[in-house]
């Protein structure tokens, strides 16, 4: 699949703060992209610079294979977004919003297009209502219909179920499954609500402190060959020059509190057993499996390093 | 750019907030209307008093249609300024603060041709509030009071002057008059502009627009030479009411008025190109200064 967004090397810095910090990551054509960190890692910044909203420090950004800089009107007619919160012009009804957007998109309107649109996300009986007598859903909804009014082929969501209740939730996974699905559009959507992510996403970015952590298939990071286990033992020193000598594991965090290591789930027993005859009594065994704890893992294991260093 | 353009003007009129301009414009000129046709000849008794023995003028004829626009201009003009603020200010900072900013700035939209589309809308409503002005103050006047020769009161040189034109020479003038007067206050709009980009939130870029044309218009009307020479020229203040000079008829060696003439033509020209001047200014900056921005809001 050709690559849809090249990010090289891209850092930002806010005076003394550096928000982005050297990023590089590939989206490409029909993926659903999970753009994965807590709040404040650096992806509404780097989404922003990705939507020339905000102009890098240092590093390259090209979409559609073509230089964000040099080619950004051409770029941005084939890319929809909503950043953040989905806000427009509360004065204006539904119709009205999206019919400005559109313009603006320079397609051609009709109001039959605008009336499909509103089909898509429900809201076709509140075409003629003032958006500021919506729900948050609503309002998400309305977002989604004026990123996809000129049919893009890229669509960046950032934080999309933000202040969304569990039916919104739902509904907004949903929508972006059947962008990607029905629609063949690519799906960059940035969240802290790993478990969302988890779900809709074939690839995943993980950031923190605006530095990547970790990049790659879903399907891959969510492996049982490397799934995260963390040990507790009443000699963990010991434990560790043990699993360091027997290579089957990696060490994530070989800290003498709480050792956590990547395997595969089927050597946990062999590897009991290992401990076991080496005279180290284990405490707890606990192998992880979601996406949440992996990131869990990598941010902390980050923060620990971090730490060290300081 | 037409379309963008469209777009603009069509949020404008969307916003309730437009109206209030409008309709301080029509209450304040009702209010001196009214107050006029109940008692306008106190006025003129207390304006003609010093020159009562020397000029003959048919007092009743004195308060007509053209006059009162011109009396009506002379007090709305100082505050438009302040109601052309409440939209020009808004331009980029309301969009910030209501978030519709950087969903305008992810469309195929230079951010030039955004700053030059807000600045032209301004401009437009600019015209729209003085061609508001005209149809109440000068239209419903002439309606109210009829139309006559028109007298001007001034101050030259210390000494008061009152100048006679006839009705026939005075439509010109108003229209010269009401577009001088949208050029100083495009001045305004392209000033609100500037501060905008820099504000989340309307009220500061409004509060301080109004500050600015306080602060610059009491210096411009202070009487020190250094200030005179120095500071004055550069004011725009200095130049907003330059609109009055195509009232202030030109006359011959006699004291005789010349139809059709003005008194001082190169200084309105003058005046003008320093406004103008000043647009090109704070666009300009206005479009230099929002390139280089983040949008953060």
């Amino acid at each position: 699949m050709p690559a849809i967004i090249s990010v090289t090397h891209l850092s930002k810095k806010f005076k003394e703060i550096t928000a982005v910090d050297d990023l590089s990551f590939t989206v490409n054509e029909g993926d659903v992209y999970g753009f994965l960190g807590q709040n404040g890692a650096g992806k509404s910044t780097t989404i922003r610079m990705m939507l020339s909203l905000i102009k890098p420090t240092s590093g390259n950004i090209s979409m559609f294979g073509k230089d964000l800089n040099s080619h950004r009107s051409e770029i941005l007619r084939q890319a929809g977004a909503v950043i953040e919160k989905p806000d427009l012009y509360k004065y204006l009804t539904a119709y009205q919003n999206l019919f400005i957007f559109a313009k603006m998109s320079g397609i051609k309107v009709t109001r039959q297009l605008l009336m499909q649109q509103l089909e898509m996300v429900s809201l076709a009986d509140r075409a003629h209502d003032k958006f500021e007598t919506f729900s948050q859903g609503m309002k998400q909804r309305l977002g989604i219909a004026v990123a996809l009014v000129h049919n893009p082929k890229l669509i960046v969501l950032d934080e999309p179920t933000n202040g969304l209740d569990p039916q919104g939730i739902a509904d907004m996974r949903n929508l972006i499954l059947k962008l990607s699905r029905e629609m063949g559009k690519t799906v960059l959507v940035s969240s802290h609500l790993l478990s969302e992510i988890e779900i809709i996403a074939n690839r995943i970015l993980i950031i923190n402190k605006g530095k990547k952590i970790v990049e790659g298939d879903a399907a891959e990071l969510l492996d049982p060959s490397k799934t995260i286990v963390q040990i507790d033992t009443l000699n963990n020193e010991a434990a560790i020059q043990q699993l360091q000598q027997s290579g089957r594991a990696s060490l994530l965090l070989p800290s003498p509190d709480t050792i956590r290591l990547q395997m595969n789930k089927k050597d946990i027993p062999d590897l009991t057993k290992e401990l076991v005859g080496m005279g180290i009594g284990i405490l707890s065994i606990q192998p992880r499996h979601s996406l949440e704890d992996y990131f869990l893992s990598l941010t902390t294991q980050q923060q620990h390093v971090d730490t060290i260093t300081n | 750019m037409w379309t963008l353009l469209q777009i603009e003007l069509f949020k404008i009129a969307k916003r309730p907030r437009t109206y209030i301009a409008f309709a301080a414009i029509a209450a304040i000129a009702f209010i001196f209307q009214f107050a006029f046709k109940a008692d306008g000849q106190s006025y003129m008794d207390l304006m003609l008093q010093s020159v009562k023995d020397t000029f003959e003028f048919e007092r009743v004829k004195a308060i007509n249609g053209y006059f009162m626009c011109y009396i009506i201009l002379n007090t709305l003009l100082i505050q438009v300024p302040i109601l052309v603020a409440l939209i020009a200010a808004d331009s980029i900072s309301g969009e910030a603060n209501m978030g519709t900013l950087r969903l305008l700035l992810t469309k195929p939209i230079s951010r030039t041709q955004l700053i030059l589309v807000k600045f032209a809308a301004a401009t437009i409503f600019t015209l729209l509030l003085l061609l508001w002005m005209a149809i109440t103050s000068l239209l419903f006047s002439i309606m109210i009071f009829g139309a006559d020769d028109m007298l001007i009161f001034r101050s030259k040189g210390g000494e008061s002057q009152i100048l006679l034109i006839s009705k026939d020479d005075i439509i010109w003038r108003y229209v010269a008059a009401f577009a001088y007067a949208t050029v100083a206050l495009t001045v305004i709009a392209a000033l609100s502009l500037f501060l905008s980009i820099f504000a989340e939130n309307s009220i500061g870029p409004i509060i301080a627009t109004v500050c600015i044309v306080i602060v610059c218009t009491i210096i411009s009307n202070i009487n020190v030479p250094i200030i005179d020479k120095n500071v004055k020229p550069f004011l725009f203040t200095s130049y907003l009411v330059g609109w009055k000079g195509f009232f202030y008829i030109g006359t011959t060696g006699d004291g005789e008025t010349i139809k059709g003439s003005i008194e001082n033509w190169p200084a309105i020209r003058k005046s003008l190109l320093i406004l103008l001047a000043h647009i090109a200014f704070l666009v300009t900056a206005s479009v230099v200064v929002f390139k280089r921005k983040d949008i953060l809001s």
